[in-house]
């Protein structure tokens, strides 16, 4: 009864998350939260870190939720939902529930990569049937433009902002894609809204795989990017064609590159159309270029030579 | 059939939870509780439990595992003690914002810094503020039908809240005592099947929990969580009534010991009671009417009955474990406001005591009655609050 990859048949499925929701024009993350939902052919419940996402989609006394979905703090989204899928198998195991339910947690960068590291470090570890999907749009947009360990290096934010000292932040990002597939879970994978068949192909595969799951997923966002309300899907795009943010899964240890651009593009046509990055282009910062090229070309050949490893 | 046994206070807990035997346990280490919770972990390994234990990586994820649990719909414990319970504590006020009646043992110890792995109740009053509902338990009998009672509390329809359940770190949870155990049966029957409310695994009736609450909404909700408080007591008394016609023994809101008649008194919670008991019972051999009052339910706070039980006295010592530094000790502020407006009310001084594990001994009880002796007869107050047997 899997609904079809097809837009025809999608379209008539019932959105999960609905509209009616304060996201942003323009922003990523409700167009990531839909498309995981219509990829998701079984009944599903949902946790949420404190972020855009959730301060968004649930003011009371309203909701844009259509599944059971439950938000405590900021850095236990994991925590939350292992104790919810930690209940619903003791009762399964009580004769209590007879339903086969799946289990997503989001969260933004700033809820993943920094403050929520700890909690889905150990729901991965304790193993858990869930998925994890972290929405990253470079920063703490919520509380306005702050600095995370998954904003790119050069990029201003409020701060680490560009100034005549300091080029905005001199730190390259963390990669916690790498992170999480150390912990040896079977299924971990990277996903942007612009391949949106390869993103619901993924959230496929992870919801028939058991145990823990992480999917990374690049979600613009025009006020922390200083970008146009109309260019989330071109900019992810750009975005994956650059090698900036590669698609690739890595199941039960063996590294899948699922798009490769027919042609690498330079890393500017990423960072041209983001204000984030306009300083970068004055000529005393033109060295933030050149290092922003050379990582993206190291971790793209890292990324090539996994995959012919196997 | 009533089994006596002689075990340790977080033996006797163990195995109330093993006889309660809840649907999921957060577990996580931490001096002096952690020998409560191995003991769980071995029934959960043994099959003596259906429970789910969740082995989580900090007291953070426990207590955030714990609300996830609860609000999926089921019947939730975990147990911890000073840092552990200081780095619960954002967690403990969306437990209890979110009306989830998680049971939690709280074995008291001391909060760095300098580390100090010993009781004291800076822990649990640190926790005070956090929608909690308090049980403080004086010894490992009390601690095991405190526990017991809890889950009636918690969970009651009118309630739905979390409780803690205050029992002394090593004092009581690593001392061997008699302690009378009730049967599996009785109390599986006294606690009763866990009743859901608004389970967040009801797929058909799908459920927003932990929305964002803008000011228009915010102040209403919270003046809900304060009239429920006042619903506490009635049901705690209503509880203790059930638990004393099945088991034999009696409990109140408080404990009084020959306070009646009493001219001075000592207010003290937990372990130090007992000790504080046999100087009564000496001071009384002398001649001296001395008493105890020793509050049992800390949140909600029975103001009012605690104040009625205390106004004939001349004089109190108010015994806080725990300081508020720059302020009075805990317990004093409370029966200070419980005292104000009485008609009547006796001197009123405060004494911090057994810090980080430091003994409370007979002579330090001796000292403060001298002193309420000396206070009654109408020598002047030196300092309201003073710290008890400190090395100079």
């Amino acid at each position: 009864m899997a609904t079809g990859l097809k837009l025809k048949e999608l379209s008539k499925k019932e959105d999960l998350f609905t509209h009616g929701h304060r996201m942003c024009s323009g922003c990523g993350a409700p167009i990531v939260v839909k498309m995981i939902l219509l990829a998701t052919d079984y009944p599903v419940v949902a946790s949420n870190a404190t972020g855009c996402l959730e301060v968004s989609s649930c003011i009371a006394e309203y909701t844009a939720w259509k599944i059971p979905w439950i938000h405590t703090a900021f850095e236990n989204a994991a925590a939350t939902i292992s104790g919810v899928e930690t209940m619903y198998r003791s009762l399964k195991k009580r004769g209590k529930m007879d339903k086969d339910i799946k289990f997503i947690s989001f969260g933004g960068d700033g809820g993943t990569y920094d403050i929520g590291l700890q909690s889905l470090s150990g729901a991965m570890e304790r193993g858990h049937d869930m998925i994890y999907v972290c929405y990253d749009n470079g920063a703490y947009m919520n509380t306005g433009i702050q600095r995370s360990s998954a904003t790119p290096l050069g990029a201003d934010t409020t701060t680490c902002p560009a100034g005549i000292a300091i080029p905005g932040k001199i730190r390259p990002r963390k990669n916690l894609t790498k992170i999480m597939a150390a912990h040896n879970i079977p299924y971990v994978a990277q996903a942007s809204p612009s391949n949106w068949m390869d993103l619901m192909k993924k959230v496929r595969k992870a919801h028939e795989i058991t145990g823990p799951k992480f999917i990374n997923i690049l979600s613009p966002c025009n006020r922390g990017w200083r970008s146009k309300t109309n260019d989330a899907i071109s900019l992810s795009k750009i975005g994956v064609n650059t090698c900036y943010w590669p698609l690739y899964e890595i199941e039960n240890g063996v590294t899948k590159i699922t798009f490769k651009p027919k042609e690498k593009k330079p890393v500017v046509d990423f960072l041209k159309p983001q204000g984030r990055f306009k300083h970068l282009f004055a000529p005393e910062n033109e060295w933030l270029l050149t290092k922003m090229q050379e990582e993206v070309d190291t971790e793209w050949e890292k990324l090539l030579k996994e995959e012919q490893c196997v | 059939m009533t089994q006596v046994v002689a075990v340790t206070g977080n033996e006797a807990v163990a195995n109330a939870l093993r006889q309660i035997n809840p649907d999921v346990c957060g577990i996580y280490p931490i001096t002096p509780q952690t020998d409560m919770m191995q003991r769980f972990a071995s029934y959960v390994s043994d099959g003596k439990v259906d429970t789910e234990a969740i082995l989580v990586e900090s007291e953070h994820s426990s207590m955030s595992a714990c609300i996830g649990a609860a609000a999926a719909g089921g019947r939730v414990v975990t147990a911890t003690s000073s840092q552990g319970l200081a780095l619960m504590w954002e967690m403990l006020h969306i437990a209890s914002g979110d009306r989830l009646p998680i049971i939690m043992p709280v074995v008291n110890r001391a909060l760095s810094a300098p580390l100090n792995i010993h009781g004291d109740h800076s822990d649990a009053m640190g926790a005070r503020d956090t929608g909690w509902i308090q049980l403080w338990s004086e010894n490992g009998q009390e601690a095991y039908d405190n526990t017991i009672q809890a889950f009636r509390i918690g969970e009651h329809m009118d309630i739905r809240l979390p409780v803690m359940i205050c029992l002394d770190g090593f004092i009581i949870s690593h001392s061997i005592e008699r302690i009378e155990y009730l049967e599996d049966a009785e109390v599986q029957n006294f606690v009763g099947p866990y009743k859901n409310f608004l389970p967040l695994l009801d797929l058909d009736k799908p459920k927003s929990y932990g929305p964002l609450i803008l000011p228009d909404l915010y102040h209403e909700y919270k003046k809900a969580q304060h009239e429920v408080m006042a619903k506490v007591t009635d049901v705690v008394l209503d509880v203790a009534k059930d638990f004393e016609k099945m088991s034999g023994r009696s409990y109140g809101l408080f404990e009084t010991y020959k306070l009646d008649d009493a001219d001075i008194a000592i207010v003290i919670l937990n372990s130090a009671a007992g000790t504080t008991k046999d100087v009564i019972d000496e001071f009384r051999a002398k001649g001296v009417k001395a008493g105890l009052l020793k509050p049992r339910l800390f949140r909600p706070f029975p103001y009012r009955k605690i104040a009625d039980a205390l106004q004939h006295t001349k004089a109190v010592c108010v015994m806080d474990r725990a300081d508020s530094f720059g302020g009075y000790g805990p317990l004093f502020m409370e029966i200070v406001s419980a005292l104000y407006h009485a008609k009547d009310k006796p001197l009123l001084m405060n004494k911090i005591y057994g810090l980080g594990g430091r003994d409370y001994l007979p002579e330090h009880a001796e000292t403060v009655f001298s002193e309420l002796i000396e206070l009654a007869n109408g020598s002047p107050l030196k300092n309201v609050k003073e710290y008890l047997g400190a090395r100079e």
